[in-house]
């Protein structure tokens, strides 16, 4: 009668493995109450700061763009200090910081060390009258751009891009689309040149 | 001692019966387990009553002047390995039996309606058969489910197919390994099943959360992908595939072997490796679309008919590039794309793979008990273990290079078990119990914020299911589930985000630690699931049925669509999940006829899901950063309505011409917002011309034509700011690609080799006509064309 099924009393011994996955099972829900360590944000640039001094003297135009939520929610504070003044050219620095940090960091050191793995890429809309070249250039003579030159010619509006890009191709022939790499700050600012 | 006394009692009992009646009869139909065909020169032996027949070449058998009583019956064969079976004998009775007629079952003999091979009795099921499999060695899972109609893919390129059942996908998607639920990070879009297809030799798919027994949250469906079971007797087997491929200068090799023993002991081995170059469109090459991959698996155990016990251990490893034009840097670079046709980034052919890519890996080890106890039916118990790793890798520069973006380490312990009473011929009823465990863990070391965060999460689940045979042509099925689900999280909200999702006003009590800029927070969300089922079928005839099926499925949503926060960098997109997402609710009904027969055959499928809640992602802006612009997706909650059609069928024109044909269409609305989903697959066609000559050595010639319709239904696009441009452009992130019409063909011949060997070939040609075509379901639509012509070779040895 009992050709095809056994006794399961028999098959005790076969249970005690199972009972035993099941403790390592339940002891392993115990939860630990430890808090995960914050991700720190890397090389994290928050904030941009263009400042264009007059050759030869006059009003001191800055443009910034502030970022301090990163990838959040709010979008960067652009500012443009106040109007150009047609025919005159401006000397530009470009400043970066990381304000997520006290102090804040100074990415510029960084950018300039690393110069051959970094250019600014500057695109004047066409409706402002304006054209920019580079001040400074990398170890390789390729254009860097924390430095250069600004000069106003007549008096219009129009936006201003200005492009960072991380391991782009250099020399490349000074579009975005040539030169690749990664963008680490793309912003535009509008700009005034007044008569 | 209870049993012994109780198989006493019954041995007793028999002889008094056995004195008194001896004028019953048994009769009815024996078939083949597999394909329904009525078995000839079975015999049918009453053990102790010296009384047997033989079915005929209808395969119908009857006994007469049997004695009332309960008897062991044995079945057997010249074909099938004997068994037996327990039966109550009275009056004039039918019984129709099914028997395993190529050695692979181990319990062969079936009353019908008792261990029916399908999951389902009264839902949409199809499966695909090992041969299928087979022809997708070098390909996916995704690939080969494609074959069922309905089912379609979301892609990430060619070789990130994630199964997309009825226009459903990731977490509504069950994919059930060996008995497993695969816990692989399933609710990213760019996520595979990290599964290898070919440790899988049967795979089926039930529509719907129709499958109470394996979970109640799967609304799209689920995927049972089983292993061959062994036979109980001396043998070792094996096969061999090898498979060449042009389009990606690649192929596969994959290996199995089995050995198993009289005693009920056997022992499997199986591993595979895959690698592959840029894949190719037909105009240029997908400039980083390699991949490598690698796949063991091994298994033991001893399997009786009264108990038995199986040892698993498999593991997964994948490499998996992705297209570099896809790595986009802000909303400018990805208008640029949509509007350039063609991928940024053109390299000469590469077996490297660079970045942006993904290495994943997954380990899961299982061990499995079944005890049948006499006449009350079969207990099962599982244990089983998974850990998953995932890397994504992106364009990182400087420092970081060689760092991921994305570092996840997901474990999850499974405890379930579950008994099937089966005692009784007509009713079967199976309830069990399930525990769970998962640990999610996100490195910090990425230096990216987690985009989801470290969480532990607690299941439990309960189900009972009963089905009733109520005479040969009608069954029925319902079931119940509850399920339970804790999910507890601990994750940094930039403060920012956190006001701006208004959380500060819903889950001030959430807020462990702040630390200026970002919060520490501690989610804590529970959840209650209950999912049922209700069906009938009705066998119109020997070759047809007619099933109605209703599913009740409840989902808990996965981590990413509560916690997703931030920028995925490899999509360039912002996406975020929302805290206050709850339940999901499926209400589906559908019907299936079926017929299948020598000249024709034909399934239909039709269906209606009403889901409440529905959780979709979808563009929704942008943000803008000092990087740029970039898109944001956003989850939200609707009520939708999937309303669709599965059709497929054959015709035996003549001896050696077939015609196979295949249809699909789905439309999902909105009704929340009165419009259409995104995401859902177009309408498809495919139809097969097939000439076979089984004396050329098994040659068979297939020429398919796949037409795919242009999805006309999908939400609005989105307007955004180009600073580029300085104005607003329409961002044509939701606008479907054109229609497009694809060739294949395929030549299949047999050889036999000296010895037992047997040589299978293939040769497959896909894209025949090397057409350019972009598919609405591959997320890399907006860079690149799809693949070009593909030919592939494959040899296989069965020994």
């Amino acid at each position: 009668m009992n050709l095809f099924y056994q006794n399961p009393v028999k098959n005790l011994k076969t249970y005690v493995p199972l009972m035993a996955l099941a403790g390592l099972f339940l002891a392993s829900c115990s939860n630990d109450d430890d808090n995960p360590d914050p991700v720190n944000e890397e090389e994290v640039i928050t904030t941009m700061t263009i400042t264009l001094v007059p050759q030869g003297g006059g009003d001191t135009v800055t443009l910034q763009s502030r970022d301090l939520d990163g990838d959040g929610p709010e979008a960067p504070v652009v500012t443009v200090s106040g109007p150009f003044t047609a025919g005159t050219t401006y000397d530009g620095t470009i400043v970066l910081l990381n304000e997520t940090e006290t102090p804040a960091e100074n990415i510029t050191e960084e950018v300039e060390e690393e110069a051959d793995e970094h250019q600014f890429f500057f695109s004047v809309a066409s409706s402002l009258s304006a054209s920019i070249s580079y001040s400074n250039f990398d170890g390789n003579n390729n254009p860097l751009g924390t430095e250069f030159e600004l000069d106003a010619q007549g008096a219009s509006t129009g936006s201003l891009i200005v492009t960072l890009r991380h391991e782009p191709k250099k020399p490349n022939d000074g579009t975005l689309s040539d030169a690749g790499g990664e963008t680490d700050i793309a912003q535009s600012f509008d700009l005034v040149i007044i008569p | 001692m209870k049993y012994i006394l109780a198989s006493v009692l019954l041995a007793l009992l028999q002889m008094t019966v056995s004195a008194q009646q001896c004028n019953a009869t048994l009769a009815g139909t024996i078939r083949d387990f597999h394909d329904q065909t009525p078995l000839a020169g079975a015999t049918v032996l009453i053990v102790g009553q010296d009384k047997s027949g033989f079915s005929d070449f209808d395969g119908t058998y009857r006994i007469e002047g049997l004695c009332e009583g309960t008897y062991e019956v044995e079945l057997s064969h010249p074909q099938c390995r004997t068994t037996l079976y327990r039966l109550e004998i009275s009056g004039d009775m039918r019984r129709d039996f099914e028997l395993e007629h190529h050695l692979e079952e181990l319990e062969e003999v079936q009353v019908v309606g008792e261990l029916l091979p399908d999951n389902t009795n009264t839902a949409q099921e199809q499966r695909l058969s090992t041969v299928t499999l087979e022809g997708y060695s070098s390909g996916s899972l995704g690939d080969a489910l494609k074959e069922i109609s309905g089912v379609s893919s979301l892609n990430t390129g060619s070789n990130i197919v994630k199964p997309s059942i009825n226009g459903l996908t990731g977490s509504r998607v069950l994919i059930l390994n060996d008995g497993v639920r695969m816990q692989d990070m399933e609710w990213g879009d760019e996520h595979a099943p990290n599964i290898d297809i070919n440790a899988a030799d049967q795979v089926s798919v039930i529509k719907g959360a129709a499958a109470l027994k394996y979970a109640g949250d799967a609304i799209g469906g689920v995927v049972v992908i089983d292993r061959e079971r062994v036979a109980v007797r001396d043998s070792l087997f094996g096969k061999t595939l090898l498979d060449g491929m042009t389009n990606g200068r690649g192929g596969s090799v994959s290996t199995e072997l089995t050995k198993t023993f009289e005693s009920g002991w056997y022992l499997n081995g199986q591993a595979s490796f895959k690698r592959l170059g840029d894949r190719e469109a037909p105009d240029y090459v997908l400039s980083n679309t390699g991949m490598q991959q690698l796949g063991l698996s091994l298994h033991a155990g001893k399997r009786l008919l009264n108990q038995g016990w199986d040892l698993d251990y498999s593991f997964y490893q994948a490499d998996i590039a992705i297209l570099r034009a896809s790595h986009i840097g802000n909303v400018d670079d990805l208008i640029e794309s949509i509007n350039s046709g063609e991928p940024s980034v053109i390299e000469p052919f590469t077996y490297d793979i660079g970045v942006p890519r993904q290495e994943v890996t997954h380990h899961l080890g299982k061990l499995n008990y079944y005890l049948r106890v006499k006449g009350l039916g079969k207990l099962t118990a599982q244990y089983d273990f998974q850990y998953n790793q995932r890397f994504e890798y992106d364009v990182r520069v400087g420092a970081d290079r060689n760092k991921p973006a994305l570092d996840l380490e997901l474990t999850t312990h499974t405890l379930k078990t579950d008994f099937t009473w089966d005692a009784s011929g007509d009713l079967e009823v199976t309830a069990g119990l399930m525990g769970r465990f998962q640990d999610n863990f996100a490195d910090p070391d990425t230096g990216v914020r987690r985009l989801i965060p470290d969480y532990q999460r607690y299941e439990f689940g309960t189900f009972a299911i009963g089905e009733y045979r109520l005479n040969t042509s009608w069954m029925f099925e319902a079931g119940l589930r509850y399920d339970f689900s804790r999910i507890d999280a601990k994750k940094f909200y930039r403060t920012t985000r956190w006001e701006e999702r208004g959380y500060d006003t819903d889950f001030p009590e959430f807020v462990v630690e702040d630390l200026g800029t970002q919060l520490l927070t501690n989610p804590v969300f529970d959840y209650n699931n209950l999912s049922a089922t209700a069906g009938a079928r009705w066998q119109l005839d020997f070759q047809s049925d007619l099933r109605a099926n209703y599913a009740l499925g409840q989902r808990a949503p996965n981590p990413a669509e509560l916690f997703s926060d931030g920028l995925h960098h490899s999509a360039a997109r912002i996406e975020l999940g929302d805290l206050r997402i709850g339940n999901e609710t499926s209400h589906r009904f559908s019907l299936a006829y079926n017929r299948t027969a020598e000249r024709w055959g034909l399934t239909v499928e039709p269906y209606l899901n009403f889901i409440g809640d529905f959780i979709l992602l979808e563009p929704t802006g942008v943000e803008f950063t000092i990087r740029g612009a970039f898109p944001v997706w956003s989850y939200r909650q609707t009520d939708a309505r999937l309303l669709g059609i599965d059709a497929s069928g054959y015709y035996q024109w003549a001896a050696n011409w077939e015609t196979r044909h295949k249809f699909s269409i789905t439309k999902g609305n909105d009704l929340g917002q009165d419009q259409a989903l995104i995401n859902m697959p177009a309408p498809i066609t495919r139809n097969e011309v097939i000439f076979r000559k089984p004396e050329w050595k098994q040659l068979l010639i297939g020429l398919e034509s796949t037409y795919v319709f242009r999805q006309n239904e999908f939400p609005p696009n989105i307007f955004v700011f180009s600073p580029s441009e300085q104005q607003e452009v329409e961002l044509e992130i939701n606008t479907p690609p054109e229609a497009y019409h694809l060739l294949g063909l395929r030549a299949e011949m047999e050889f036999e080799l000296p010895g037992t060997l047997v040589l299978h070939t293939g040769l497959t040609v896909t894209n025949l006509l090397n057409t350019p075509f972009r598919d609405y379901l591959n997320r890399n639509r907006y860079f690149a064309d799809d693949l070009g012509r593909n030919i592939i070779l494959q040899l296989k040895f069965n020994y």
